[in-house]
């Protein structure tokens, strides 16, 4: 079967602005997302599931805001762990004050809210562009960690500043948070709002609000002269952003790790996203995804290759040398394809439609 | 073209002066648009032409004097205020959205009449889809019109020169503007693009009744099309009238001839 | 240089409410020592603190006005330097030799960073630039580390660190500061004489004005970028030997360029006096918050407190005081 658009005609405005408008890669998405929900469940270890798969959909949740914010509104942020530890702060809030409430009605609690705090902490950027406004951002970060620190009664008062997500299910007893909860079950739940936020996502960028967040990033000054409202349409990009980063900040509090503290989204944790979405691709939905599996992944190549291969190097020094290999990795794809593994994949999807006549 | 029926005045800007810090840019410039016609502004370099356009969609604010539009008299237009009341514009160093194709390009150019909020557009179905097609039909009109239509999907960014001009211009159309403003659509144009560009800028003043503020450098071009021309020079107003009068102006002679003063 | 009457205006008022804040903290609450001496003991250690702020973002600017680049690697270099410097110090070279060599090294990591880094990424959008030089910050610590290991070490270069009592013994100040705020005053001096008054210094400026501009004075831009991160390089060993001796060798070092980063937006990316004048305003400020504001809210605010303070201050002058500021052209 040939990679091809030849042959299929689109005879309506509709066919043409579909998300994937050639056949074959309508059915590679379909089989994608019937091997994710159906095989992998099956054939995955618990490890897989549950130390690799499940922050990698997490993360690659939150690299999607933040590509939201800066792949395609242009705006550069580094706060993006501060607003998942709010999502995850507020979760458990409202999990802890309301038990009654539905684990999604939860989470998509926590991401409203943590909305509203992005949409506080992006009114300066309507003054404040490029790298201030980067740096600016990382007051939020700075700003919320001690916040959620500082004061006992985001923790509920819990000695440790740690808090912990009760037992929550999506419906019987299928939990999802607590210690009765399988990794299939939080697989699967996790994937499901991944795979809807991500569409989501991708029908904001194709529409209207999409195009006005492209054209801020490209020409602010243009798209303020054709009618596109600045202010709202950066906030629309940090209350969006914000959004998605609560929830993934929610789950990895409540789903994948079960307890966290608020050290867990430090201002490394948004240079980690921030690398997700350079690595794979800036203003892309499938870059978001790339990225986020590169950056998971390697550290825990990084730290297994030298047993691999038989050398045995002292802990300490192996974070070290894989400190010192990431850094050259990163400069290593900046330099070969500075757009990143999206802009890759699509370079070979276009090698293979000419396929086997390049010219 | 002066048998031309001209229809009322639709903007009128007096007595405007510009300043950034000590450098006076426009120096009591006073005209008038009128409905339907083809006004040009020309002038040597830096004689204060892009920033009367800038002045007149409120990206400069003027010190001194007032902007009447449709009625509306004001100290200073501003930029979403212009967008929102129907003027559109195209720039003379192309402000093009580069990352996008040519098709969003000149979809964004309707964003102000989309009506679709956020939540209808996240989940892209129904009313928003239909609004979005709707829309698409009107911009393969003007995807049409300017004969682009196999640029469509292009990311504007690898586009020649003379195009991204043509899809600067299709960016302002979708707009469905009053009043057009175009500054220097022509430049860097070999003649057969410049032919297009005309025949364009014609037939938006003929068929949709768009009234339109040209500024070029191009003699032949500006006397051909235009009904009434400015002429600036240094930020003061050398003449205003028909294209006759203008050329035969002595004032201007000088300007363009360079006679000391 | 010409400062804009706003600046002004902006810095008395700082003044004010730095002087005027405290004190009223101290009349309205019972938990807030108040006492003009103490007060200007807190306000002048400080400044003094600001001084070494400035001096890690002065190699910032250096390399933003010269490249454009946003060298958050900055940090890196300085735990770079120390780490070298102290590693060549325990393998017996003597002092003097090892600031000599690790000189040297600096030199050659900016030649390296050219031609490996810059070279293959010149054209790129700033961002780009941005994320390598967070890869080179990544591979500096994990390189530093991996030669010279990630125990805390110290250095002592014999500067004096005894508090010292001035104005009759009513004021105590830490002389090592002095003396670091002293040859932070002369690195400054230095740097402005070399800019204002060399061939080289005077083609970096028309860099960053102009690129082509400076390819007319003669000096391939190549060449430059090597030169600033070479001077950006001296700049870290000094921040890195007065950081080092302060708070011994150790990896925290790196976290600096955090602190520096608000010192930044405050002064502007473009400019030495930013450097320093935002470098006085954060370090006073934050000394003052944290005796004065700090206890009653709970303490702890040195994370944020500079961030704040900075944005504040971004909100009234977006390119920072002494940034140039950006016109916006259609």
């Amino acid at each position: 079967m040939l990679y091809r658009e030849a042959g299929e005609f689109k005879s309506t405005y509709q066919a043409d602005q579909a998300i994937l408008t050639i056949r074959q890669d309508r059915w590679f998405m379909w089989a994608m997302l019937a091997f994710a929900f159906l095989v992998i469940p099956l054939i995955s270890s618990e490890y897989w599931l549950g130390t690799i798969l499940l922050p990698f959909l997490i993360l690659a949740l939150a690299a999607l805001g933040l590509n939201v914010l800066t792949g395609y509104a242009g705006q550069l942020s580094l706060g993006t762990g501060g607003f998942m530890a709010t999502g995850a702060f507020a979760a458990y809030k409202l999990a802890t004050a309301f038990p009654e409430l539905h684990i999604v009605v939860v989470i998509l609690l926590a991401g409203l809210l943590t909305a509203g705090v992005g949409i506080l902490f992006g009114i300066p950027s309507l003054r404040i562009k490029g790298f201030y406004l980067a740096v600016a951002t990382l007051a939020s970060q700075f700003f919320l960690i001690w916040m959620f620190n500082k004061f006992g009664w985001f923790t509920n008062y819990s000695a440790s500043g740690v808090i912990s997500a009760p037992p929550m299910s999506v419906f019987g007893d299928a939990f999802v948070t607590g210690p009765y909860a399988t990794a299939e079950a939080k697989y699967l739940f996790t994937l499901s709002l991944v795979v809807l936020f991500a569409l989501m996502t991708k029908n904001l960028v194709r529409s209207n609000i999409g195009r006005e967040w492209m054209a801020v990033r490209d020409m602010d000054i243009a798209a303020e002269i054709i009618g596109i409202k600045m202010l709202s349409t950066k906030l629309k990009a940090f209350a969006y952003s914000s959004f998605l980063c609560g929830i993934s900040g929610a789950l990895w509090a409540f789903v994948y790790t079960g307890s966290v503290e608020p050290l867990a989204f430090d201002v490394n944790r948004s240079f980690q996203i921030l690398f997700m979405i350079i690595i794979g691709g800036l203003g892309s939905i499938m870059g978001a995804f790339l990225g986020a599996a590169f950056i998971v992944l390697l550290p825990i190549f990084l730290s297994n290759a030298p047993h691999w291969i038989g050398l045995n190097i002292p802990v300490d020094l192996i974070s070290h040398i894989e400190f010192m290999v990431f850094g050259v990795l990163i400069i290593f794809f900046l330099i070969v394809e500075p757009h990143g593994l999206a802009r890759l994949w699509q370079l070979l999807k276009e090698k293979l439609r000419l396929w086997p006549f390049p010219y | 073209m002066n048998e031309r029926n001209l229809g009322d005045v639709v903007l009128e800007v007096k007595g405007i002066s510009l300043s950034f810090g000590a450098i006076r840019v426009l120096n009591n410039i006073s005209f008038n648009v009128r409905k339907g016609e083809i006004r040009s502004i020309i002038g040597p370099n830096g004689a204060g032409k892009s920033s009367m356009l800038n002045v007149i969609n409120g990206v400069y604010h003027p010190q001194e004097g007032s902007i009447t539009y449709r009625g509306e008299t004001r100290q200073q237009m501003k930029v979403h205020h212009a967008a929102a009341q129907g003027i559109a514009r195209t720039f003379q160093n192309i402000a093009l959205f580069k990352g996008m194709s040519t098709l969003d390009n000149i979809m964004t150019g309707r964003n102000l009449k989309i009506k679709s909020n956020l939540l209808w557009q996240a989940i892209y179905w129904g009313k928003a889809q239909r609004e979005e097609i709707e829309h698409r039909r009107k911009v393969e009109e003007i995807i049409d019109f300017l004969e682009i239509q196999e640029i469509r999907k292009t990311p504007v960014g690898r586009l020649p020169y003379g195009m991204q001009k043509r899809v600067e211009l299709g960016r302002a159309l979708a707009a469905e503007p009053d009043l057009l403003l175009l500054d220097e659509p022509m430049a860097g144009m070999n003649v057969e693009e410049k032919e297009d560009m005309c025949r364009f800028v014609l037939d938006i003043n003929d068929e949709f009744g768009t009234t339109i503020v040209l500024i070029e450098h191009d003699m032949g071009v500006v006397m051909d099309l235009s009904d009434r021309v400015v002429v600036l020079d240094y930020g003061r107003q050398l003449a205003d009238g028909a294209p006759d009068e203008v050329r035969s102006n002595q004032a201007v002679i000088d300007a363009y001839l360079g006679v000391s003063h | 240089m010409r400062i804009e009457r706003d600046v002004i205006y902006i810095i008395i008022v700082t003044l004010f409410l730095m002087v005027a804040i405290p004190w009223t903290m101290g009349q309205i609450s019972e938990d807030i020592f108040f006492e003009w001496p103490f007060f200007f003991e807190v306000a002048i250690g400080g400044l003094l603190a600001g001084v070494m702020y400035s001096l890690v973002a002065l190699g910032f600017v250096l390399i933003f006005k010269a490249s454009g680049v946003f060298n958050f690697a900055q940090g890196a270099m300085v735990l770079f330097s120390a780490l070298t410097l102290v590693g060549l110090n325990e393998l017996g070279m003597p002092i003097w030799l090892a600031i000599i060599a690790t000189l040297v090294v600096m030199l050659l990591l900016a030649v390296v960073i050219e031609r490996v880094v810059l070279r293959s990424l010149v054209n790129q959008e700033h961002i780009i630039l941005f994320m390598a030089t967070i890869g080179i910050t990544y591979f500096l610590d994990g390189f530093g580390q991996t030669l010279w290991g990630s125990e805390v070490k110290t250095l002592n270069l014999g500067i004096p660190s005894d508090p010292g009592f001035y104005f009759d013994g009513k004021i105590l100040i830490n002389d090592f500061d002095l003396v670091a705020a002293l040859l932070a005053g002369v690195l400054v001096i230095v740097l402005a004489l070399f800019f204002q008054y060399t061939r080289i210094g005077r083609a970096l400026r028309a860099v960053a004005d102009d690129h082509q501009a400076a390819l007319s004075v003669g000096i391939p831009l190549k060449h430059i970028w090597v030169i600033v991160w070479a001077v950006a390089g001296i700049v870290a060993l000094v921040a890195g030997i007065m950081w080092g001796s302060k708070l011994g060798v150790q990896f925290s070092l790196a976290l600096i360029a955090l602190k520096a980063l608000p010192v930044l937006i405050l002064g502007g990316f473009t400019s030495v006096p930013g450097a320093i004048v935002g470098g006085l305003i954060i370090g006073a400020g934050e000394k003052l918050a944290e005796v004065f504001i700090a206890p009653l809210i709970g303490g702890g605010i040195e994370d944020w407190f500079a961030y704040m303070l900075a944005l504040a201050f971004l909100v009234f002058r977006p390119q920072g005081l002494f940034g140039e500021k950006i016109i916006e052209r259609v």
